[in-house]
């Protein structure tokens, strides 16, 4: 029980004797299960770590065990934050927005605007049309955006709900109160692909809906156009942009959702920054956009080549090769030299690399997270002399990114004992980690399991966090972002070694002060 | 090339509109040269067994479930040309072709065949099917539009123009009738348009002033009349249409007749539905029913 004068958290609550007392009659009683024959728990817990049960694993299809992946529409909510006074509008049913707002939340600590017209077991039957008709005038009376981008959950596409015809519908039944409000949408059906391609999805028909017709395109041979991608960096987005302005001010980062989710104290607003909407509507006058994350924009890409005609780059600016090639895309576009100032925090960047490298030389990692992420971060830590063991993508788009991922792991020394597993989940890194081990684990919040079971460190980087706080703040991108990886990086692999040689008179010969 | 044209066939399910459909797409191949795409929404999967003289093997949902995502899909392992004559590479007869795909999907019962035609269809779009030198789209779609799904062929940017296909029976002409309700919808906020009904005969009792009325009455045309004939029977038997199979037989001027009307057509209205009691009203006027007087309804015959 609790007491009053001495309030605590589940931490030491469930150490009471009257807790302890009560789990222990609850696991005599489910004993049937074989929780208290602890030899058997142990057997089974070995065989889950032989290779008989990796070849299993490696060949289940029938069920997903600890995902690596979330859902389309997630990455829609995120395309959508980064416009200006825009308000996501999920079309489908209220648990699966509930479920997106506090992920988001959890990850960024922020509150998340999205708002859900709640589709109900009659609406599963009739039809979405009458949701949408009074979701989208109370979204507007309510929250005053200026633009509302619709996205949709399983439940409207299984019914087959058409967005076009619906938000025409609602429009003409609003008596007015919709007429000048860009209301954007696209189909984001979770049966396929992952939040990577929610985010794509709702980028491209946002881009294509706010922009006029190619035929009234105005090239503005200055502009360029900047889509970062599923972000959850937020530093990484400041970054980006603090490294395009050294360029020039007419590069606009199409999605900005950085301070969105990064409100000071003080009174609470809806909406905060994001590319404007003078922005989203003439970028189809750009003479270049820069796609940092490809993987997340392939259909965008599309869209932007083929009905724009507009001159399309990707780049991937994590670690220092990628760093570079942005940089010298900048220039190249701009037609200006790389400033002096980046040319310094790239000496710097190496000078640190340099002197950090013989603790990350040799080490095995396991990485798992979204495509281009994992694209940027294998290639820095094979700069960094490390062995991406095992690359882990669970979201792997079928065409192009395995043979991206090997040209970057080819070229390290190790590259024969480096393994890409497309289209696994985390419950098949569990067993590869047993069978094949390396000394760290890169990742997000859900490799805490596999820590636990392997007691292989897990090295906090990916998306989502939900159990450190404010790395979400700082970058991955650019030189600065390359600085902080190979510092908690680096660092977590100093801690380690702190771990492993403080044993007294046995292994502390090591223990030093200066690493 | 000119302008593709999309069109769909909808009726009531065992009307014959796969058999009309696919008879009039031959027609507008073998004898106009047409290049046409089928895109059967069916979960049967035989809205192209006539063109392909076998029911298609392998429907874009099968061999979804199979690779395990529709994005493992190539575009040609499920568009597949049509035999004979109605090959691309053959031209002996016609410089026109039928390339066939269906949708497929689930057992009776189970699953969702709704969710399948809009798979089925964005992936044809997203892999560029629609690119081709093609003259004509046409969907052959289920039964009633009775989910979102099935109005997948009408949403916008699709199908411009539908033909219903009907007989004189009640529920034939119920179907046609709901059929049209579905399609207002979709033209009101879009460019779908009816462009006719096609009345596939049974013969029954002023079947054709019937079918005529009810055409006007929710505004549009019956683009044609086509008679009952053994002949399609026959044919069916050998897994061909009548076109292919007796090109020169009365039945097969009949499609004839009715592929170039539709070739040649430009009345696309939004329809105008009838209510269930004009509906029968409608009936008793052109079909076999005398008037039922009130006090009669619900009663045994006497």
């Amino acid at each position: 029980m609790q007491d009053v004068e001495n309030i605590v958290n589940g931490q030491k609550l469930f150490l009471k004797e009257e807790y302890q007392t009560s789990l222990a009659a609850k696991k005599e009683f489910e004993s049937a299960m074989g929780a208290i024959n602890p030899a058997k728990v142990q057997e089974v817990a070995d065989w889950t770590k032989s290779w008989e049960y990796r070849e299993k694993n490696l060949a289940r299809e029938a069920i997903t065990v600890n995902p690596a992946k979330a859902c389309q529409p997630l990455g829609a909510i995120m395309a959508a934050l980064g416009f200006e006074n825009t308000m996501p509008y999920v079309h489908g049913s209220h648990g699966c927005v509930a479920y997106f707002r506090s992920y988001f939340t959890r990850h960024f600590k922020e509150p998340t605007p999205c708002v859900s017209d709640s589709m109900s077991e009659s609406a599963a039957v009739f039809g979405g049309l009458a949701n949408m008709k009074d979701g989208l005038r109370n979204c507007n009376a309510m929250y005053k955006p200026d633009h509302i981008a619709v996205s949709t959950t399983c439940m409207a596409e299984v019914i087959g709900d058409d967005l076009n015809a619906f938000i025409v519908g609602a429009r003409e039944e609003a008596e007015g109160e919709l007429d000048n409000l860009p209301i954007t949408y696209a189909h984001t059906p979770s049966f396929v692909g992952s939040h990577i391609t929610g985010y794509d999805n709702m980028m491209k028909s946002m881009l294509e809906q706010l922009n006029p017709e190619k035929s009234e395109k105005v090239l503005d041979e200055e502009r360029i156009n900047i889509i970062p991608g599923f972000e959850p960096y937020l530093g990484s987005l400041a970054e980006i942009k603090e490294i395009s302005k050294m360029f020039s001010d007419k590069i606009v980062m199409l999605g900005d959702h950085e301070e969105q989710w990064n409100t000071g104290a003080g009174e609470y607003t809806m909406y905060a920054g994001g590319t404007t909407m003078a922005d989203a509507k003439t970028a189809i006058n750009a003479k270049a956009t820069i796609s940092l994350q490809k993987y997340s924009t392939t259909q965008t890409a599309k869209t932007i080549k083929n009905k724009w005609k507009q001159g399309y780059e990707t780049c991937n600016p994590i670690g220092l090769a990628g760093t570079d090639e942005f940089v010298m895309k900048l220039a190249e576009l701009t037609g200006k030299e790389v400033p002096e100032a980046l040319k310094v925090q790239r000496a710097q960047l190496v000078d640190a690399m340099q002197d950090s490298y013989p603790y990350m030389h040799g080490k095995k990692f396991a990485i798992y997270g979204d495509p281009d992420f994992l694209l940027g971060l294998v290639s820095f830590i094979v700069e960094m002399g490390g062995i991406p063991t095992h690359v882990l993508c669970h979201n792997a788009p079928r065409k192009g990114w395995e043979e991206d991922m090997k040209a970057i792991i080819a070229k390290s020394q190790w590259a024969e004992e480096c393994n890409i597993w497309a289209g696994k989940d985390l419950w098949a890194l569990r067993s590869l980690l047993f069978t094949e081990p390396v000394d760290f684990l890169i990742g997000n919040v859900y490799g805490k399991e596999l820590y636990r079971d392997t007691g292989i460190p897990l090295i906090r980087i990916g998306f989502p966090i939900f159990d450190r706080h404010h790395l979400h703040r700082y970058s991955m991108s650019g030189y600065k972002g390359a600085l902080n990886l190979l510092t908690w990086i680096t660092n977590s692999v100093l801690d380690q070694l702190d771990e492993e040689t403080k044993t007294i008179a046995k292994t502390d010969y090591f223990f030093d002060c200066v690493r | 090339m000119s302008e593709l044209r999309q069109i769909a066939f909808y009726g009531k399910g065992g009307i014959g509109k796969s058999t009309t459909s696919q008879n009039t797409l031959a027609a507008m191949c073998h004898y106009y040269g047409k290049k046409i795409l089928i895109v059967g929404c069916d979960p049967k999967a035989d809205s192209t067994r006539l063109i392909l003289h076998e029911k298609a093997q392998a429907t874009i949902m099968q061999l979804a479930s199979e690779a395990g995502t529709v994005e493992d899909l190539e575009l040609e392992d499920v568009c597949k040309p049509g035999a004979d004559e109605f090959h691309p590479d053959n031209t002996d007869i016609t410089e026109g072709f039928i390339m066939c795909t269906e949708s497929g999907g689930p057992e009776p019962g189970v699953g969702c065949a709704g969710r399948g035609v809009i798979t089925a269809i964005n992936f044809l779009e997203e892999e560029g099917a629609y690119d081709d030198e093609l003259d004509f789209v046409s969907y052959d779609v289920l039964g009633d539009v009775v989910c979102g799904g099935f109005a997948m062929p009408i949403r916008e940017g699709k199908a411009q123009e539908i033909y219903i296909v009907m007989s004189g029976e009640m529920m034939a002409m119920y179907a046609a009738n709901n059929i049209s309700k579905g399609i207002l919808k979709y033209a009101n906020t879009g460019g779908v348009r009816l462009a006719g009904l096609i009345c596939n005969a049974r013969m029954t009792d002023k079947e054709y002033d019937l079918a005529k009325n009810l055409a006007i009455q929710i505004g549009t045309q019956m683009i044609h009349f086509v008679p009952r004939s053994n002949h399609v029977q026959r044919a069916e038997l050998r897994r061909m249409t009548v076109v292919e199979f007796s090109p020169n037989s009365d039945q097969a001027m009949e499609y004839k007749e009715l592929a170039r009307k539709i070739i040649a057509n430009d009345l696309k209205v939004i329809p105008t539905p009838l209510e269930m009691d004009d509906l029968e009203n409608l009936l008793m006027e052109y079909g076999l029913e005398e008037e039922v007087d009130e006090e009669n309804l619900g009663q045994k015959e006497a």
